[in-house]
């Protein structure tokens, strides 16, 4: 078992508050106490109302390392009770209750060989069963949360494992972290640290764009995603729809199934 | 240190006497895995109860089928705060297929198709507590929800309710199942709200 800070309750205030896209925000907290998170994780949110009603949800965290500051990115759920709180109401200067780092699966943690930092006096023999494996991660929608964490961790670490992300969105207003995932897309192919980015635009694609608008298909993700020969490690988030159709044509195209983790939200 | 969310007002003024402490109710039925959904055949499929004396008990489909069948009307809260009230379900009580196995261990291990474990103490499974289940709101159990049969241990967090269920190996000692190893309660009681350690 890995050892790992335990989780608990914190906190937290926030930093600043500002729209991802028109349905949803990126919230920055400072969180006193927190003992950092990987890539991946997530935490919950208590909100307590005057009369001491409390309502608590989860949410992937966007960041890792071991800042207190940890950025959240929340999708307005129609009809929610705290997601639209969370992305209309929350102003800087507020405080909120959270607990985590939640999760220790869903996670990647940079590979301590080929990350560029060396570290001092600890040297690892090459153990052919650890060798980096590249990493496929598939997103939909605000699924893309944990994976830009894991994609901002590998870039930071200027780890040498390939990287890539494939991410379905509704249209090019809808990308959560589009700067971030451009710049991140933007440097040398060869580079540690480096990311390919391909996008899928369900609705509607930026003008001019040759590729076909409309939900991911099996031919779509075959001829996009990292082949099971190259034996990838696959984190895929998402709605439950998406995820179920993603992770079963990633068994059918020949990935095995230990190889593919998933995350899922929403309901049937 | 609770503390009031500024401009938190809340909407369910009406909270149900049935719902654990931060919970919330859903309408629909979410889907938690940690990988894809396992396939699996019913005449593949078997079901077999491993004791510290070596001895198995098992069953085929058309076995479990023969059992007497159980008509089960729970609640049920998963640890990611949402909890679902009056589901029904089928299935074959533990205390029918514990009925001829003799053990001096008090932990189980459940084992699933596709990999998962969970423990779960023997004494949480007995008494009319806990099903191995294949059919929900009288359909079969869809793949995505642990079909072709699921445990169900509906006093505990639903985590421990093991999709794709295989079988069960008596344990002398609690141990972590795959949750439970990624930060999970070892017993995940949802009254005292046992999310994590």
């Amino acid at each position: 078992m890995i050892a790992r800070p335990r989780s608990a309750w914190h906190v937290a205030t926030v930093v600043s508050t500002r729209p991802e896209t028109p349905g949803s925000a990126r919230i920055d907290l400072d969180v006193a106490g927190w003992p950092g998170n990987e890539a991946g994780q997530h935490l919950d949110v208590r909100l307590t109302a005057p009369d001491g009603y409390t309502a608590t949800r989860s949410y992937s965290i966007a960041s890792s390392g071991g800042s207190t500051r940890v950025v959240l990115a929340v999708d307005r759920v129609p009809d929610g009770e705290v997601s639209p709180f969370l992305v209309d109401e929350l102003r800087v200067g507020d405080r909120v209750e959270v607990h985590g780092p939640l999760g220790g699966f869903f996670v990647w943690r940079p590979d301590p060989i080929t990350a560029g930092a060396p570290s001092p006096g600890h040297r690892r023999d090459p153990d052919p069963s650890a060798a980096p494996r590249p990493v496929q991660l598939v997103g939909g929608g605000s699924g893309v949360v944990p994976l830009f964490a894991m994609a901002s961790a590998h870039a930071a670490a200027r780890d040498a494992t390939p990287f890539r992300l494939l991410y379905s969105v509704r249209s090019p207003s809808d990308l959560f972290f589009a700067d971030e995932l451009a710049a991140l897309a933007t440097g040398d192919p060869e580079q540690p640290g480096a990311l390919r980015v391909d996008l899928v635009y369900t609705r509607r694609a930026p003008d001019g764009d040759p590729r076909p608008v409309g939900r991911i298909t099996r031919e779509r993700l075959e001829a996009t995603v990292l082949p099971a020969g190259a034996a990838p490690r696959v984190f895929v988030c998402g709605s439950t729809g998406f995820v179920e159709a993603v992770a079963s044509w990633l068994l059918e195209l020949g990935h095995r199934a230990q190889d593919i983790r998933t995350e899922r939200f929403g309901g049937t | 240190m609770s503390f009031i969310t500024r401009g938190f007002g809340g909407r369910s003024r009406d909270r149900d006497e049935r719902l654990p402490p931060g919970q919330t109710l859903v309408h629909d039925f979410p889907v938690l895995s940690a990988g894809p959904t396992p396939e699996v055949d019913t005449a593949d499929w078997a079901f077999t109860i491993h004791t510290e004396t070596g001895v198995d008990h098992r069953w085929t489909w058309d076995d479990l089928m023969a059992l007497p069948i159980e008509d089960v009307s729970t609640d049920i809260h998963c640890v990611t705060h949402w909890s679902k009230l009056g589901t029904s379900w089928r299935g074959i009580a533990l205390d029918t297929l514990f009925a001829d196995v003799e053990t001096g261990y008090d932990y189980t291990m459940a084992h699933s198709y596709g990999g998962y474990t969970t423990n779960v103490p023997l004494d949480d499974l007995l008494d009319g507590k806990a099903w191995v289940a294949f059919e929900f709101d009288g359909e079969p159990l869809p793949a995505e929800h642990g079909g072709p049969a699921r445990l169900i241990v509906p006093h505990l967090y639903f985590w421990k309710s093991a999709k794709w269920v295989r079988g069960l190996d008596m344990i002398e000692r609690d141990e972590p199942g795959f949750w439970e190893q990624n930060g999970y309660h070892l017993r995940g009681d949802p009254w005292k709200e046992e999310r994590y350690w």
